[in-house]
């Protein structure tokens, strides 16, 4: 019972995507619950390194760009299954972010920041000069084969707007859960030592770099899973998915939910996405709404949503944190 | 990649100086808008995302003013102005809130401010991009420099932005203000005990690299057409300069310029569409054997 109640927002949450679809009056809702889904999963994994290893990466769209196209040019130029596609986006940005974890982790705040950024940039030109592979600016035209996935003797036809969702619920709940276990972990706690305060943790004992590399590579790990599924969702890549400025998204996120809870970027990301539907259906001037937006949530608020909520709520705020702050 | 053109231009003289004439010019521009950003970092601690549409907001300044009053001169004087008034207004009431803040929120107002200063450009000038002519003044026969035609124009860049780079050099090193903003830099409580206004000081800094990068878009308008996306193309260079040369030196922003300038002339040639490829390597480059950039000094 005490794990039903410790876990109990979780339970309530899948079981609403879960049975979501049966209510949901048509496909648009659907297809916004998969995109906020695929979105929330990278806002959750940058927020792996700013809210609790206290590492501002502005290079988190590399991972979204390696996976986005390792996955489609797995899917079209091999042919491979979906799962394996996936997983080769994943394998690859899990190596792409152990060479870029290994130097970023070298330097500190901005440097940290700008180097990160820098990788980032070198394979979003890489993705933009390679025309012959991915197409260049255009993206890959023509979209990406999506063959049905053959599980415990059943076909599942993915280019079904619903079987995908389900598909989505399935690895993006899996992976909150991962990561959820990651941070509630010892090695968890570790990394928020190393985010309060560094010289400390390194006094006690602890390896900064290697945990710092470690996370980079997990949080590269399920930035290139979202990057993966969004190029299923929209039927391709482009190569705005390894722009600096998709680096940023999650980074909104972050600061619209909230850094200090896990749920905050899930919530960051509902609204973003809410937030770019709504706005560009009413204004060509989208930019001017979200940067009032964050320039107001910085300069007077400087709070999540789900941040501000749950510290009102001392109780709630304490189980997360064990006391404290 | 095309290394025969790399070869037959580094082996003809005339086309050496015209691609080291481009060099120069772009890296005139860049340092014109790097070097403020540079300076504010050095001083307010803040990577400011936001300076590029300062540049921006300068060319804009400049094209309504030509066209309006006719005037390029005019606009010599008013752009700057407008940017500076603008950066006055911006550290005033939104940047002062974030010195002690965390880097993800200083990068997070200034790019808020970012978006909204492109999107305030697309509602007050359009969509469309703006060209400014080349004024009357400079419409004349280029220069022959070693057998390559030189545009009037460049020559005018070259020349105005020599002057500012040294007229900068000069006051951060030789007068009192120079010195002044190298303490705030420093030790910012030390020179507050000394009866130095802080604030004072932090502004006028912000404002001096808002007017420079409003300069640099008047000088670059003529030879760039204003575009509302042309701070974000500027700022991330404009970056990589500051992270080249060190942070706050001025010789090393210059410097950092001529290389991106470089790197980005004679790439285009051997490795058209891969220069800007070259420039991000350099600056990881930088980045993992010097973090503190050329002509910085490492903080430990």
């Amino acid at each position: 019972m005490n794990w039903i109640r410790l876990h109990s927002w979780w339970i309530i949450l899948i079981g609403i995507l879960l049975v979501f679809p049966l209510f949901s009056p048509s496909l648009f809702y659907i297809n916004n619950a998969t995109e906020i889904l695929i979105n929330a999963l990278f806002g959750v994994s940058l927020n792996l390194l700013v809210g609790y290893t206290g590492l501002l990466s502005l290079g988190h769209c590399a991972f979204f760009g390696v996976g986005s196209y390792a996955t489609g040019l797995l899917l079209r130029e091999a042919s491979s299954s979906i799962p394996a596609a996936l997983f080769g986006g994943v394998l690859l940005s899990g190596i792409v972010a152990l060479v870029m974890g290994y130097f970023c982790t070298r330097l500190t705040k901005f440097y940290f920041a700008f180097l990160t950024l820098a990788f980032s940039q070198i394979i979003y030109i890489v993705v933009v000069r390679w025309v012959s592979l991915t197409g260049g600016d255009q993206g890959l035209i023509g979209g990406i084969p999506k063959p049905p996935i053959h599980f415990a003797g059943l076909v599942i036809d993915i280019s079904s707007r619903l079987n995908f969702y389900y598909l989505t619920v399935l690895l993006v709940c899996g992976s909150f859960i991962l990561c959820k276990i990651i941070v509630d972990s010892p090695f968890g706690w570790v990394l928020r030592s190393i985010r309060e305060n560094q010289l400390r943790a390194q006094f006690i004992g602890v390896g900064i770099r290697k945990y710092q590399i470690s996370i980079f590579i997990v949080a590269g790990i399920f930035g290139a899973l979202s990057g993966g599924l969004t190029a299923l969702n929209i039927n391709g890549c482009y190569a705005e998915h390894a722009y600096w400025l998709k680096g940023a998204d999650p980074i909104f996120m972050i600061l619209i939910g909230g850094m200090k809870t896990f749920a905050g970027p899930i919530v960051g990301a509902a609204v973003l996405v809410c937030l770019n539907t709504f706005i560009a259906a009413y204004t060509r001037f989208s930019g001017l709404f979200l940067g009032a937006i964050l320039i107001f949530l910085v300069a007077f608020a400087r709070m999540g949503i789900v941040d501000f909520l749950v510290l009102h709520k001392r109780k709630l705020w304490e189980s997360y944190y064990g006391g404290g702050k | 990649m095309n290394i025969s053109a790399l070869y037959d231009c580094i082996t003809s003289i005339s086309a050496i100086t015209s691609q080291l004439t481009t060099s120069i010019v772009i890296a005139m521009i860049l340092f014109l808008v790097a070097s403020g950003l540079s300076l504010i970092f050095g001083v307010l601690g803040i990577g400011n995302f936001a300076h590029g549409s300062l540049y921006m907001i300068g060319a804009y300044l400049t094209y309504t003013v030509v066209s309006t009053f006719g005037s390029f001169w005019l606009a010599l004087i008013l752009a700057p102005i407008g940017a500076g008034l603008l950066g006055i207004v911006v550290e005033r009431f939104l940047i002062k809130r974030i010195y002690d803040a965390p880097h993800l929120y200083q990068f997070l107002l200034t790019f808020g401010l970012l978006l909204v200063l492109d999107d305030l450009v697309r509602a007050i000038w359009g969509f469309t991009f703006k060209s400014v002519p080349t004024p009357k003044i400079f419409q004349r026969p280029p220069i022959f420099f070693l057998g390559s035609p030189i545009p009037f124009y460049y020559v005018f860049i070259i020349l105005t932005g020599g002057i500012i780079a040294l007229g900068l050099w000069f006051t951060l090193s030789r007068t009192k203000v120079g010195k002044i903003i190298n303490a705030a830099a420093s030790d910012p409580e030390m020179i507050e005990a000394l009866g130095i206004n802080v604030r004072l000081v932090y502004t006028l800094v912000f404002t001096i690299g808002a007017m420079l990068a409003g300069f640099a878009g008047f000088l670059a308008s003529p030879i760039r057409s204003a575009t509302p996306g042309m701070g974000f193309s500027i700022i991330l260079e404009s970056f990589i300069v500051m992270v080249i040369g060190g942070v706050g030196s001025i010789g090393g922003a210059l410097i950092a310029s001529f290389l991106v300038g470089l790197l980005r002339s004679f790439g285009t040639i051997g490795f058209p569409d891969f220069e800007l490829g070259f420039v991000f390597f350099l600056v990881i480059v930088v980045l993992i054997i010097r973090p503190w950039g050329i002509f910085g000094h490492p903080l430990e």
